[in-house]
């Protein structure tokens, strides 16, 4: 069954290729020896409507149109063999190694059918990707989110979306409604950028903290990504900002490595620590980063890094000390 | 949407010019390179035996010919090039290329632009939706050093941060691969030290020396399977409760968890634990209570110990 669908569509896509007419849909059937065998005309047209469908799917730019201003009311069907090849390309030897391993980044995504697509028809237009050099290197990203697939569908569809999401904190979800304009990567976790129609601004979402099914409203095309959106510029608003401040430490010697390899300055204490200066811009995350190491750092000084230390080093025994649910809030 | 005929269908279009160009080319190299089976490339080939052009007289047919094992085939010439690439594949590879020029050391970053210009030239309007899809990927550590050592075969020295015990470690290392996983980069190699393969953070190496030394992977050392990401359960992993407050519930985004409960705004969740538990410690005294270990009781006491010992510091005079 599976096999004479195929031989049916390979035919119909050569039959059409050859032509520079356009073909009238009796022709065409004439012309496929499987749509001759056709038992009715219903049959026929409903097959070849799936057909014309799933040919425009794979990327094969079916044309209507009429050959004369008489026959204007009935339409007829070619494939421009221009728009239907690939354009001459061809690469050299660090262009194919490259390419390998480009398409070798999805590997375990669910990109990874076209990905592999892409590279055969390279392959078949002559190019021979290079996977021998750069041979151990194994880039990969994932798309372990479900959300993904249709989150990217809808990215490159243009079309709404609305979904169930969970923002962190609070234990509602609450169901949003964006605007998509682009879906990115960073530190391995994807997140879509676009207009959310709730708050009329900007936002991004962590595909991780959608909560339930993406539904997608619309037609394609209806989002318009605004002239020169960055996404990396819009995902990027959460990075801290170059670090100014200075903090004296005293840290244990043989520990902190992390942090004397930040440090500015570093001299030795007394009772086997040192005293390391480090510039921080963040002052809750260098307060987490000290708290971290326990009895092994101390802060000096400013006193709100200090306080900040303490205070979680106190809420570790408030909690704990608490020991039932409720209190621990 | 693709079907399994449709399916076959792209791979007998790209088959056919790849066929076309390479005559007389053995039947098990065109099956690899497309990576299915001898069996099911000479049904494909049978398949296009009896395509052609309408009419479909002997003339009009693709002619292939596979008896002594290469394969010939000619008279194909309305598909005798491939399709164009659609919206997903010229994405794929494009967002895979711009991912990786944004690395420094990894490769030579003059062919990556040259071939992403190429190919987005090839692709024409089906590129255009690869700038909505964006993978970061930062460089960590020497892998320019790592890339080397891997063409030329060659051992390397690394001086190694193991943060959970806050020490750096001394060891020599057979490279095998260099991974990036969830954004991070690993070098996976037989460590001398340990006689066994292991794997390293790339931003955790401090040091990294090629040595002339060639690299001796014994043939007993294989690469681990990450396709399902870094954490995979076994049997002597230890799972340990946890209570999230919400200012930590972001814990389940980033580590490994067996099992989530959300009581009221609180996450009870259970966490697997491969080494020593060390860093869970450390994580509990840096969220300052917002997690709170609940089993077992020896790491809790343990949580609660050296909280009590870092206060202690701060009320002496």
């Amino acid at each position: 069954m599976s096999a004479q669908k195929t031989e049916r569509l390979l035919n119909l896509v050569i039959c059409l290729l050859s032509t520079r007419q356009f073909l009238l849909k009796e022709q065409i059937r004439a012309a496929v020896p499987q749509y001759a065998e056709c038992p009715s005309d219903e049959a026929f047209d409903r097959m070849f409507e799936r057909d014309k469908e799933e040919l425009r799917d794979m990327g094969v730019p079916l044309e209507t149109g009429g050959n004369d201003a008489w026959f204007d009311d009935e339409v007829g069907y070619r494939v421009d063999r221009a728009a239907y090849a690939l354009p001459e390309v061809s690469f050299t030897p660090d262009e194919l190694a490259v390419l390998g391993l480009a398409s070798r980044v999805w590997q375990q995504a669910s990109l990874a059918a076209p990905a592999s697509r892409a590279v055969q028809k390279l392959k078949a237009a002559g190019v021979e990707p290079d996977s021998g050099s750069l041979v151990g290197i194994e880039p990969r990203v994932r798309t372990s989110e479900p959300a993904f697939e249709p989150v990217y569908a809808a990215v490159r569809d243009r079309r709404p979306i609305i979904f169930p999401y969970r923002t962190p904190g609070r234990p509602d979800v609450i169901e949003r409604h964006l605007e998509p304009w682009g879906i990115v990567s960073r530190h391995g976790r994807w997140y879509v950028v676009g207009h959310d129609c709730d708050r009329g601004a900007t936002r991004v979402f962590r595909l991780s903290r959608v909560a339930g099914p993406v539904r997608v409203v619309g037609r394609p095309g209806d989002v318009v990504v605004p002239a020169g959106t960055d996404l990396r510029a819009q995902v990027a608003t959460l990075v801290p900002e170059r670090a100014t401040v200075e903090a004296r430490l005293c840290v244990r010697t043989g520990s902190g490595t992390r942090l004397r390899r930040r440090a500015t300055a570093s001299t030795p204490g007394r009772d086997g620590a040192d005293e390391l200066t480090v510039l921080f811009s963040d002052l809750e995350m260098l307060a987490e980063e000290v708290a971290g190491h326990g009895a092994d750092v101390q802060v000096l000084d400013p006193p709100a890094l200090r306080e900040a230390v303490v205070r979680r080093l106190r809420g570790v025994l408030a909690a704990s000390v608490a020991g039932s649910p409720a209190a621990a809030r | 949407m693709t079907t399994g005929a449709t399916e076959r269908l792209s791979r007998l279009l790209a088959l056919v010019p790849y066929l076309v160009s390479r005559q007389g080319i053995p039947l098990p190299e065109a099956a690899a390179e497309f990576g299915i089976s001898e069996s099911q490339l000479v049904k494909d080939l049978e398949l296009l035996f009896v395509c052609g052009t309408p009419g479909h007289l002997p003339d009009d047919l693709i002619d292939v010919d596979w008896d002594d094992g290469h394969v010939f085939l000619t008279n194909a010439e309305p598909i005798a090039r491939p399709l164009r690439l659609v919206v997903d594949e010229a994405l794929a590879l494009l967002v895979g290329l711009r991912a990786l020029a944004d690395v420094p050391g990894l490769h030579d970053r003059d062919a990556l632009q040259r071939t992403i210009l190429k190919l987005e030239q090839a692709a024409g309007e089906a590129g255009a939706a690869s700038t909505q899809v964006r993978v970061e990927v930062e460089a960590q550590g020497p892998l320019a050093d790592v890339r080397r050592a891997l063409e030329t075969g060659s051992r390397v020295h690394l001086t190694y941060f193991v943060p959970s015990r806050d020490e750096t470690t001394e060891r020599d290392v057979d490279p095998m691969r260099v991974l990036l996983i969830d954004a991070r980069w690993y070098l996976e190699g037989w460590c001398r030290r340990a006689e066994d393969v292991r794997l390293f953070r790339m931003d955790r190496v401090e040091a990294l020396t090629v040595l002339d030394t060639p690299a001796e992977v014994p043939a007993e050392a294989t690469a681990r399977d990450l396709s399902e990401g870094l954490f995979r359960p076994s049997p002597g992993d230890r799972l340990v409760s946890v209570e999230l407050a919400p200012a930590a519930h972001w814990v389940v985004d980033y580590y490994p968890v067996e099992e989530v409960v959300q009581d009221g705004d609180l996450m009870l969740v259970r966490l697997r634990v491969v080494d020593d538990a060390s860093w869970l410690r450390q994580l509990a005294l840096r969220l300052g209570g917002a997690l709170r270990v609940l089993d077992p009781p020896e790491l809790a006491d343990a949580v609660t110990s050296a909280a009590r010992a870092a206060l202690a510091a701060y009320d002496r005079p």
